[in-house]
């Protein structure tokens, strides 16, 4: 078991014969990945890897099952293929596409509410359920199929954790990147519910980093919902003031946001916080004793 | 993207949203010739796109003919946060009652623009955030709808009493409102928005900051942009693709990715030592890259050592690793490196560096230790 992706993913790819779409299609297919069709308005009828590309989202849908899309197409025009994927009847969006107006997320959220459409991103790595479907740019071959449900704001360091368990022997269900943008898809607190209710998830890692309250709130749901034990990290604790951090942010959260106080509402918890990246195996060896 | 003052009160102005009587002057000479055709008092106020402009005794109120001269010259060529002052604007003095906060941000929590209103203006709204939270009052704006009449009159009855000032301030809501969402703003803001003798509101001062993400389609708002020396720099590597932002220590680093940037700088200050910039060279392993943050990095006359930590996904490392000994032949560099690769190609990456005579660590936290040792025996 996992959460999100696993053996049942059918997966679509947008903007399949751009660089990026075409190059991250072929290595999701190597992983093993089950990838049934792409899109690209104007190429349909032509395949890429093997794999049939469409004119529209709903054509694909309707020819090969797709249930989970992934979006590589550029900037501008991901919010748009957003709404395509999820009026076609799409459970899962991943958006990979980096530097979307953030205008344009506001707008498509309520849609994507209505129709009861998850997403991940936009600018984000995407997500792994290792040893069943790497739907996303991470690097298959540093995962190990395990019991560790983790989740990060960031790419590498991701990579940088996964690496440190993996090489540790410690195994992960699922890895998710949920991407650094103002206003994304699926956060902390879904995500942690989700691995609170998968039987083959036995502890989570949380990787946050300073801005925003998202790791306060983070915390405050693992207190009230949230059993398995949770080891974080946070990066940004020596960020020089004022570059990340915006100052809207910082209204709304009552000048919370920097690193020091992440990871104090973790420690109230009981949340165990690493102070450097290769102390998470060890912290995680403790909690699963 | 951030602007001045008074370029946020020519929007507010453009959408016939009332701001004060004001000039924009570089000289003493334009500040005189201002105020007499504004008529004393004016408020002249420096023009830096920074906060606090206030407390650094940027903002200063001339009664007299004799005070205009004097203010705006101790004003302008003023250091406020590190920006020179090079105008200022010369406002016409009003008569005011009460003060008040109205502004619009993105709210990460509920995927909405929000409008704040406070009946606490006039001051730094962060320090109300801080102090008094229940004194911001929050309302979520419904994309679908946008700031219909009766949320703006809702808002407006949460600050004011007077039914007319109600009917004012729903109306100038919902303008601001239109320009936070025609501009692609990140942040509108009126502090103070004013009650004046005469009982209309009007916007004091005026704050726009603006999505960087969107100024694609925004090009009016682009060609605002005043970017300053380091923040030159910082869109010259933009370019390259990289992302660098200068610090103060003497520890140079090259990384990949923004988090692992981030969480390299918190290892090196953790072992005790100091970096000496933010920079992040992105996903791609073209050699030009590495060459281009290699000269950025070593531009900085106070690094003493330079620390690279690279972890491959889609980077590769044998492609990360011959860009850097291309680099090593193009520039000349005296000081010592430390190199981390590990991920995808991480063999090869380490074979080339080996037969370059590159020094190899394996772990961050080891870079991050030789990279100080190194740079304190400097």
């Amino acid at each position: 078991m996992s959460i999100l992706v696993n053996q049942n993913t059918k997966l679509l790819v947008q903007g399949i014969t751009g660089r990026d779409g075409s190059f991250h299609a072929g290595k999701m297919k190597a992983y093993g990945t089950n990838v049934v069709a792409g899109v690209s308005p104007g190429k349909g009828g032509s395949a890429v890897d093997g794999i049939p590309v469409f004119n529209t989202v709903e054509e694909a849908v309707k020819a090969t099952g797709a249930n989970t899309t992934i979006i590589f197409v550029p900037a501008h025009l991901a919010a748009d293929a957003i709404l395509e994927a999820s009026e076609a009847g799409i459970e899962l969006v991943i958006a990979i596409s980096e530097g979307v107006p953030t205008l344009d997320m506001v707008k498509v959220m309520p849609y994507l509410t209505k129709k009861g459409t998850k997403l991940i991103g936009p600018n984000c790595p995407g997500l792994i359920s290792p040893g069943e479907a790497l739907v996303g740019i991470l690097p298959g071959n540093i995962f190990l199929k395990g019991n560790v449900g983790l989740m990060s704001r960031s790419g590498t360091l991701t990579y940088e954790m996964v690496y440190q368990l993996t090489s540790n022997g410690i195994g992960q269900s699922t890895c998710v990147g949920i991407g650094g943008d103002p206003v994304a898809g699926l956060y902390y607190l879904e995500l942690l519910q989700m691995f609170q209710d998968d039987p083959s998830t036995e502890a989570i890692v949380l990787i946050g980093e300073i801005g925003g309250d998202a790791e306060e709130r983070a915390a405050q749901f693992i207190q009230d919902h949230v059993t398995k034990p949770v080891v974080a990290f946070i990066a940004g604790q020596s960020a020089p003031p004022g570059k990340r951090m915006g100052h809207a942010g910082a209204i709304i959260s009552s000048g919370s946001g920097t690193a020091e106080e992440k990871i104090k509402a973790f420690e109230r918890v009981g949340v165990k916080v690493a102070k450097i990246p290769s102390e998470i195996p060890e912290l995680i060896k403790q909690v699963l004793k | 993207m951030k602007i001045h003052e008074y370029q946020a009160k020519e929007i507010f102005s453009r959408y016939k949203i009332p701001v004060t009587n004001e000039v924009v002057c570089y000289t003493v000479a334009e500040a005189v010739d201002a105020a007499e055709k504004l008529g004393l008092p004016v408020v002249i106020k420096a023009q830096v796109l920074a906060g606090g402009r206030g407390k650094a005794g940027g903002v200063k109120l001339a009664r007299t003919k004799e005070d205009v001269p004097e203010l705006a010259g101790k004003i302008l060529g003023m250091d406020i946060k590190g920006y020179t002052v090079e105008k200022v604007l010369v406002a016409q003095g009003v008569k005011f009652s009460s003060e008040y906060y109205v502004g619009l941000t993105i709210d990460r929590n509920s995927k909405s623009v929000i409008f704040m209103a406070s009946s606490e203006g006039g001051v730094e709204i962060e320090e109300v955030a801080k102090d008094n939270p229940d004194a911001i009052h929050k309302f979520v704006i419904d994309p679908d709808l946008g700031l219909t009449p009766f949320l703006a009159r809702k808002i407006a009855f949460a600050l004011f009493t007077d039914f007319n000032l109600v009917k004012q301030g729903a109306d100038l809501f919902q303008k601001l409102y239109r320009i936070f969402m025609d501009t692609d703003s990140s942040l509108v803001e009126i502090n103070p928005l004013v009650i004046t003798e005469d009982g209309k509101l009007l916007a004091l001062d005026g704050k726009m900051n603006f999505d960087d993400n969107a100024l694609f389609r925004q090009s009016a708002i682009e060609a605002l942009n005043e970017p300053t020396e380091d923040e030159l720099k910082e869109l010259d590597a933009q370019e390259k693709g990289l992302t660098y932002i200068r610090l103060d220590g003497s520890i140079g680093c090259m990384v990949n990715g923004a988090g692992l940037a981030m969480a390299t700088l918190d290892l090196i200050k953790y072992y005790g030592g100091e970096p000496a910039n933010f920079l992040d060279i992105g996903g791609s392993s073209n050699p030009q890259k590495v060459i281009d943050a290699m000269n950025l990095i070593l531009s900085d006359k106070n690094v003493k050592v330079v620390m690279i930590n690279i972890f491959g996904g889609i980077t590769r490392c044998d492609d990360v690793a011959r860009g850097l000994v291309i680099a090593l032949e193009k520039i000349k560099v005296e000081v010592p490196i430390v190199v981390r690769l590990s991920g995808t190609n991480s063999k090869e990456g380490l074979e080339i560096l080996k037969q370059a005579n590159l020094p190899i660590v394996e772990t961050m936290s080891q870079a991050a230790q030789k990279a100080i040792e190194l740079c304190n025996q400097n």
